[in-house]
């Protein structure tokens, strides 16, 4: 029995509660919180070297055998995206010390980030899909108040817009877990991946398979259904932001990655490379296109973060094992990419007083050493080599030309070049553009411990794109078993149920 | 708050027989219908009746802990009563996560007389929760006027 495949949500659930207890000082949940996503992480690298040799760690919670209890399962993918995330909230944490408020802090801000990082590693690890269904509303929960906190007008308007739009999609999700119940009589994703190949009309299946594309579509914001992120993650506080669209979307294709891997795959040339591809393709430009047409920083970088969810679901579209670990590759990169990226827009916010393009400028004569660090994550959404976007989108055009499909490896390129388009722009626009003030001061004018609160963060971040770019490899290794354990889910099946898989009867087959 | 004489000494009342109820709620809750989730509703429900009679001031003070210390104690007693079972038979966590661990005691003629374990301080856990998260809300709300 191990229990680190419980810590992602044991650890943060632990840190909320604490950080909660002490409530009445600020110092105390800061320190709470560093000491709690630092042991995440830790936890999290011990869970990736249990699980490096194709082992799969399987935990029956409360001891109710499956299909029956909830599992719990950390296979690669699982880990690596448990490290990665841990990784973020620890940069976050950092971060929020020189960017959260104490008004912000004092209503709540610590505990409620640590119930979001609770939904996120329940996501990643569970084995159940109503349980899924369960972290994900913990998420949400969770990000409607950290949208919410501070309470201007703006933010407001953001949060009723995000909270109305993943209510929707919240609901679709939970008639789709509740229709695969009707139909399989089972909710664990194991015993599904058996049980939806025996159900006698597949036409069901795949109605459901396109029920479950349109909720974690939604979550993961998708063409047409992203309208709720650029509405709304530009309002919070940065480390808001940073955390939102690092991991929220990321979830949701966590979520396609892991049920059009396991359990939707009778009927793949529709599901797959109709419905998926079609999607892939529009949310790229649909992404791209947005972010080109707005002048404001955070809102670039927001419609962004909808442009590259369509590189993860064109990968996932192909559906050959090389295109599967582009997706946990690309998944590694954006995630970096993403939370580094709305992290130096919040610097530059700081130093330039505007997130606008018409009020900013200067940044490289005031503080050339910043430029160089934001030019890492920008560089690599754009996709210069050697950086970690490069390698990630490489891997994904070279599936997407075994396979054939130009139209998707077009579409692919032709984003690449427009987010080039943006990034120039914006280096234009932030860095080399003087002032409209006049000269602004550096990084020097804030205090020093503030300073380091929130450069640190992107010296880490903006260092690990450089080593993902550098040493390409060993990432791609790792992508390369995640991929192909999704592909062949045989071991993950029979770790959860155990072996031999009992034969499955389907409710209402029997004579 | 609402200025009436005949809710506040009705409140008086029902405040102490509502708290009883919800315990009896609570500790049937293990195998009946019932439980943690549902007394803590009753529990809000009956301080959320005393904010309305005698105004939310009242209703913190007689709470005398912050509602969010409550969710938050709740919480780790949730959590704790899982770590229980990490010290089951076996050997130090040998046993999954949230596996019951019980009292019990057994009448002279060996039948089961008495269980308790760790399934109820779960649900204690989540009751603090419920009467913490609802009265943070019914505070946030009704502090605004």
């Amino acid at each position: 029995m191990n229990w680190l495949v419980a810590a992602p949500i044991l650890i943060p659930m632990a840190t909320a509660a604490l950080t909660g207890l002490a409530w009445r000082s600020v110092p105390l949940q800061r320190a709470l919180t560093l000491a709690g996503m630092t042991a995440l992480l830790l936890a999290a690298i011990a869970l990736l070297l249990q699980v490096q040799h194709g082992r799969i760690l399987v935990m029956q919670m409360g001891g109710w055998a499956a299909p029956f209890g909830i599992t719990l399962v950390a296979d690669m993918l699982t880990a690596i995206m448990v490290l990665v995330s841990a990784l973020m909230a620890l940069a976050v944490a950092v971060y929020s010390l020189g960017d959260i408020d104490p008004v912000r802090a004092r209503t709540g801000f610590h505990p409620v980030f640590c119930a979001l990082m609770v939904g996120v590693g329940g996501a990643f690890v569970t084995g159940d899909l109503f349980n899924m269904y369960v972290w994900f509303e913990v998420m949400l929960i969770g990000s409607f108040v950290l949208l919410a906190l501070g309470g201007r007008k703006e933010q407001l308007d953001g949060a009723i817009k995000y909270a109305c739009l993943n209510l929707v999609a919240t609901a679709a999700l939970l008639l789709a877990v509740a229709l695969l119940y009707g139909v399989t009589g089972t909710l664990n994703m194991a015993e599904l991946a058996l049980r939806v190949r025996m159900v006698p009309n597949q036409g069901i299946v795949t109605t459901i398979a396109v029920l479950f594309i349109v909720a974690f579509g939604m979550k993961a914001a998708v063409f047409p259904l992203f309208f709720w992120l650029p509405a709304a993650y530009h309002t919070p506080a940065v480390a808001v932001q940073a955390i939102f669209a690092g991991l929220l979307t990321k979830v949701g294709v966590y979520a396609l990655l892991r049920t059009f891997t396991l359990i939707f795959t009778g009927d793949t040339g529709w599901t797959h490379g109709g419905i998926l591809m079609w999607i892939a393709g529009l949310t790229m430009l649909a992404g791209v296109l947005g972010s080109l047409a707005v002048r404001d920083l955070r809102r670039a970088w927001s419609w962004q973060v909808v442009a590259h969810i369509g590189y993860m679901i064109m990968g996932l579209a192909l559906y050959t094992p090389l295109a599967v670990a582009g997706v946990v590759f690309y998944l590694v990169h954006d995630i970096v990419v993403k939370t580094n990226l709305f992290l130096g827009a919040g610097v530059v916010r700081r130093l330039g007083g505007s997130a606008d393009y018409a009020g900013l400028g200067g940044l490289f004569k005031a503080a050339p050493l910043l430029a160089v660090l934001l030019f890492v994550p920008m560089a690599s959404l754009a996709g210069f080599p050697p950086l970690s976007g490069f390698w990630s989108k490489l891997v994904l055009v070279q599936a997407g030309l075994e396979q054939q499909s130009w139209a998707i490896v077009a579409v692919a390129l032709v984003t690449g070049l427009l987010t080039m388009a943006l990034v120039g722009r914006v280096w234009a626009e932030v860095v080399w553009k003087p002032h409209p003030d006049g000269d602004i001061a550096g990084t020097a004018a804030l205090p020093a411990g503030q300073r380091l609160a929130l450069v640190a963060p992107l010296v880490l971040l903006s260092g690990i794109t450089v080593a993902i770019g550098l040493y390409a490899q060993p990432v791609m290794d790792l992508s390369s078993r995640a991929a192909a354990d999704l592909l062949s889910p045989e071991p993950y099946i029979r770790a959860i149920l155990g072996e031999p898989p009992p034969p499955p009867v389907l409710v209402g087959e029997l004579p | 708050m609402m200025n009436s004489l005949i809710l506040q000494t009705a409140t008086r009342l029902l405040l102490g027989l509502m708290i009883l109820f919800s315990v009896f709620i609570l500790w049937r809750g293990h195998n009946q219908p019932g439980g943690g989730f549902i007394g803590g509703l009753i529990v809000a429900v009956a301080f959320a009746l005393h904010a309305l009679a005698y105004g939310v001031r009242a209703m913190r003070k007689l709470l005398v802990l912050d509602p969010r210390t409550i969710l938050a104690a709740g919480l780790a007693l949730s959590i704790l009563a899982g770590f229980v079972a990490a010290l089951g038979p076996g050997g130090l966590f040998a046993n999954p996560y949230l596996e019951g661990r019980w009292f019990v005691t057994y009448t002279p003629a060996g039948e089961k007389s008495f269980a308790i374990g760790t399934p109820v301080l779960f649900d204690i856990g989540v009751y603090l929760v419920v009467i913490g998260g609802i009265l943070a809300m019914v505070q946030g709300l009704m502090e605004e006027d």
